[in-house]
């Protein structure tokens, strides 16, 4: 019996009229990274959108269907501000807070009622560090986390989703802005953290979810094309045409 | 190999064609009517102030600004009329921008953005063009009548802060929806609650625009004349000069603007330079407030996060 994390069943979002996702289901097995690709507007970034509720910020969004983080129904729960601190969420393009390094990263600990210097001091270190920034900005963590370069405040906005100590990181597109370089380390980062967290990625980069990933899903127009080990789904036979010419580069 | 061709030593590379030169005398006119649009704009502010300054050039003193009328107010200071309108422009900017903000923030970060808003947005806008003697008729049936305030500066204040809460609650929201989105939606992703968000997040960054709002209050309230007349600002009334705190709130007061309006228009034979005077003293206030307030808003602004 595999240990699942995240169970989504009959999962449908719609804009007004229109049908963004479309009673997709699956579930995502508990430390492992799970990888979402597929084109744009294929739902990606607005599945994970629901999944820490900020869906709710869209008055137009109707959302049916169930989804159980840990067991508990999300889309249903009062506690809307808690499941938010159970997932950590990391914006395609980094979005320092206008506040200092230091600040972005003890933001979260402080709304939750720690105020206690040492403790933070602890935990912001730990949070850089394990984002691997630790000793680019050991020394200047009064600046503002706004003048960092786009791939520091990238890692800087993942040691800030990890400082609520979330049980799924969910990233989208995380490398969208950012150079190889710092891309291979964030994703060496991730392999590191996956032995404590759960981690979803949404990418468009398919030979990122194939590296990193250890099941995919292939998501297109809102719906499931298809979904597996990301080993199956790189093979010469996937199940669904579709998803081999997408691996492929024929579209998308 | 093919041989690199040498520039011919004839070619001007840099030649100007029509079409160029059609260009740059485009950007010529185009400088030329946009820093003409300047001057003309510029031109009657500073023939104002300087006229202003040079007819009242003779009263211009310290014991002007100090001392308290005599002669029927054809000679003496203006201390009355200018404590009163600090304490108008004081307890008016006191009583709306709390409530002005408060109001804004609610329209922006809490309502839903819907048909509901939209026509509260839009009653807003259309509040602040009501003319003054609209609100000043309102202050004296609200605040003077049927509160019982009398006609007194609290009650002519509020009048002024109803007055200028549109124009607060509109800039207001303008600085809030200038702080970008993706803030609010990295600050919900870590958890926070939306007065978090508020607190933490926008209103910092909103600051410097939101002074603007209370400067465009300040420079509409002090010289506002009709509605203060209605609700507490007096003709004459005696004060110790150069005394601070010579007033109550339920005292009636003397306001520069109405002491302008009185004395060109209601004393006989007074020198030809006081009514400049007091002019300048207005103006003066209402630049020196306004200084105070944007030396605020450009300390507010070195400090801008991103």
């Amino acid at each position: 019996m595999v240990d699942h994390i995240l169970e989504v069943a009959d999962l449908t979002l719609r804009y007004g009229g229109q049908t963004a996702l479309n009673g997709i289901s699956f579930a995502v097995p508990r430390f492992e990274i799970f990888s979402i690709i597929g084109p744009a507007q294929s739902g990606k970034s607005s599945l994970l959108r629901i999944l820490n509720r900020t869906i709710d910020f869209n008055p137009e969004a109707r959302v049916t269907g169930s989804v159980l983080l840990d067991g508990e129904q999300v889309l249903t729960t009062p506690h809307v501000h808690d499941l938010r601190r159970k997932v950590g969420m990391v914006a395609p393009l980094p979005v320092g807070l206008p506040l200092s390094i230091y600040d972005n990263v003890a933001f979260a600990p402080r709304l939750a009622g720690v105020h206690n210097k040492s403790d933070l001091d602890g935990l912001v270190e730990s949070c850089l560090r394990q984002a691997a920034l630790w000793d680019e900005v050991k020394d200047r963590l009064s600046q503002l986390g706004t003048r960092l370069s786009g791939g520091q405040q990238q890692r800087l906005t993942i040691a800030r989703a990890l400082s609520h100590s979330p049980d799924l990181l969910c990233l989208d597109e995380f490398s969208i802005a950012i150079d190889p370089v710092t891309t291979m380390r964030i994703e060496e980062v991730l392999r590191e953290l996956k032995t404590k967290i759960t981690i979803i990625l949404v990418t468009n980069l398919i030979q990122q979810a194939r590296r990193l990933s250890d099941r995919t899903l292939f998501l297109w127009n809102g719906s499931i094309i298809e979904q597996g080990t990301t080993e199956a789904m790189f093979s010469e036979h996937p199940a669904n045409s579709l998803t081999y010419d997408y691996i492929r580069g024929a579209f998308g | 190999m093919r041989p690199v061709m040498a520039p011919s030593p004839t070619a001007r590379r840099f030649a100007e064609t029509p079409a160029i030169a059609r260009r740059r005398r485009q950007e010529r006119v185009a400088r030329r009517l946009l820093g003409g649009g300047l001057i003309l704009s510029l031109l009657p502010l500073f023939a104002i102030l300087f006229y202003l300054v040079w007819q009242a050039a003779p009263l211009l003193s310290w014991r002007f600004l100090v001392e308290s009328p005599r002669d029927g107010m054809r000679a003496g200071g203006l201390w009355p009329a200018l404590l009163g309108t600090l304490y108008l422009v004081g307890a008016a900017l006191a009583a709306a921008t709390p409530v002005g903000i408060l109001a804004a923030v609610y329209l922006n970060e809490y309502a839903q953005p819907g048909r509901f808003s939209r026509i509260v947005g839009l009653a807003v806008i259309n509040l602040a063009g009501v003319p003054s003697i609209v609100h000043a008729l309102f202050g004296l049936g609200a605040f003077v009548a049927f509160a019982g305030l009398g006609r007194s500066i609290l009650a002519a204040s509020l009048t002024l802060a109803v007055m200028s809460l549109p124009v607060i609650i509109a800039s207001t929201t303008e600085a809030l929806k200038s702080v970008p989105q993706s803030f609010r939606e990295a600050s919900w992703n870590l958890g926070a609650t939306r007065w978090q968000t508020t607190w933490h997040i926008v209103l910092p960054n909103a600051m410097p625009g939101i002074f603007t709002g209370i400067i465009l209050m300040v420079s509409r309230t002090a010289g506002e004349t009709a509605p203060v007349l209605f609700t507490g600002a007096v003709f004459y009334k005696s004060i110790a000069g150069g005394d601070l705190f010579a007033y109550g709130l339920l005292d009636q007061c003397m306001a520069l603007s109405v002491h302008l309006f009185t004395v060109s228009t209601q004393v006989p034979n007074v020198p030809d330079a006081l009514p400049y005077a007091i002019a300048v003293v207005l103006v003066a206030t209402v630049l020196g407030v306004n200084a105070l307030s944007i030396a605020l808003r450009v300390y507010l602004r070195s400090r801008k996060n991103w």
